[in-house]
């Protein structure tokens, strides 16, 4: 590995400020490390500076907010997210999503804000975020802005973030009563491995059966995690019959475009997309029936 | 380069190390501290042959720069077994039921089950299963991990003579 220099900043306002003094090439900044030190020990990375968040206090801690939503630090474990009562409390399948991320030992390291940034479309915690909504914190020297999670990402490993700029925290809006969340990954070899397909739903429907609220997000089928707006719309408004629920799983047929790799060839996880889609949809319409 | 310095428990023994921020908790646990027993494997988190517990944590010393393990509690698989004389029951029950077979992933396989046993006293065959899926044998598959494991987990005792599972 290349030598660099660390700093490891004991507030916020410190590693904005070593972000905006030391520039954008040589720098990078470490979280968990389950990312960073792989690529920098496979010399994919060689900054010359490396900021290090974890003794920062206000990028820690998971909490719920008073109107019912949840505030996550940046630097909150995948481990932490699994079994933290908040999460759970705010929506089983969150804590379903981080549970199910690489293995345990990952988890206890690997953070929330690391995988975000790292922006590998094939990741668990996207489309859930994105399904339930979320936003990020996104803060610099010059300031501070939001951005819904779907916006951050701009390609395979590429995000909206800003030279100088931190993501320090996630936000999830409350939960309207009555609405369902999955995340459904499938994954034909290990349980470690990313998902060849994955497919992130929330849905609620009105007191006539009708579905009156729909997010769908799907990782692995692009470059970026998608939110599938043409399935939700098909949805919107519709009493969610099997018929109703094949029809608008076929329409990710023509926003998806994976990648041909290990996990399967790029008609193989087209394919995937729609038959997981349908499961989601048929899994959170059945729960919802039951309820009723 | 900067370099840092680390004061951390390393097996219960206090520690006190300078070390160069490139370099991660594998290279300062073999290289530094002679500790060979936690292996490096793949390098990128996923073989578990560097299992370490870290404050009781598991974590992959391959990915962790020795730096953030200042004023932690470091434990390697030499720092399990309470004295010369003595294994856990958990190493007793790799011998026992024959978990492993070159060896090479047992130091990691018995600290991820360690950590295991700690959250989890009593696993089911399938929480065993799922928690040792990141710690991968070559060698002789699973069955007998598997096993060791619950009956380690079967064991009230909290160390186990040498002599009793032929080893000297």
């Amino acid at each position: 590995m290349r030598p660099y220099a660390l700093y490891q900043p004991e507030s916020l306002a410190e590693a904005l400020d070593l972000l905006d003094e030391h520039g954008e090439e040589d720098t990078h900044v470490i979280a968990g490390g389950t990312s960073m030190v792989l690529l920098m020990n496979m010399g994919l990375v060689q900054p010359e500076h490396v900021v290090a968040l974890r003794k920062i206090p206000e990028l820690h801690g998971i909490t719920s907010a008073d109107d019912g939503g949840l505030r996550i630090g940046a630097l909150a474990t995948h481990r932490q997210l699994e079994l933290s009562p908040e999460v759970r409390a705010y929506a089983p399948a969150l804590s379903e999503t981080f549970e199910q991320v690489a293995t345990v030992r990952i988890r206890n390291q690997a953070t929330l804000g690391g995988n975000l940034v790292h922006a590998d479309p094939a990741q668990d915690p996207p489309p859930m975020l994105i399904a339930l909504d979320a936003s990020v914190t996104l803060q610099s020297r010059r300031g501070e802005r939001s951005l819904p999670a779907e916006e951050l990402f701009v390609d395979y490993l590429t995000t909206q973030l800003q030279p100088g700029e931190l993501l320090t925290a996630v936000h999830l809006p409350p939960l309207a009563p009555g609405t369902r969340a999955t995340y459904l990954k499938f994954l034909p070899r290990t349980h470690d491995d990313y998902a060849t397909v994955s497919v992130a739903a929330a849905l609620r429907l009105d007191g006539d059966g009708r579905c009156e609220h729909a997010r769908l997000a799907l990782g692995g089928v692009a470059g970026v995690p998608l939110r599938a707006r043409v399935v939700e719309d098909a949805l919107v408004g519709e009493r969610l019959t099997d018929a109703r629920i094949a029809e608008a799983a076929t329409l990710v047929d023509g926003i998806v475009d994976p990648p041909d790799d290990a996990r399967g060839s790029a008609a193989y996880k087209r394919r995937m997309a729609r038959v997981w889609t349908e499961r989601a949809l048929r899994s959170l319409r059945d729960q919802s029936d039951e309820r009723q | 380069m900067t370099e840092h310095i680390i004061r951390f428990q390393v097996n219960g023994t206090a520690r006190e190390l300078t070390v160069a921020s490139h370099l991660r908790l594998i290279d300062v646990l073999r290289d530094e501290l002679g500790l060979t027993g936690t292996k490096e494997g793949c390098s990128v988190g996923v073989c578990g042959a560097c299992s370490v517990l870290v404050d009781g944590q598991l974590v992959s010393a391959c990915l962790l720069p020795a730096a953030f393990v200042d004023g932690t509690n470091v434990t390697t698989i030499e720092g399990l077994a309470p004295d010369e004389e003595h294994l856990t029951p958990l190493q007793d029950a790799f011998i026992r039921h024959g978990g492993f077979q070159c060896g090479i992933c047992t130091p990691g396989q018995i600290i991820a089950a360690t950590a295991l046993l700690e959250e989890h006293p009593r696993p089911t065959a399938e929480q065993v299963r799922r928690w040792m899926t990141g710690n991968l044998c070559r060698c002789t598959g699973y069955y007998k991990i598997v096993e060791s494991i619950l009956a380690a987990a079967e064991s009230t005792a909290t160390a186990v003579r040498r002599e009793h599972v032929g080893v000297r």
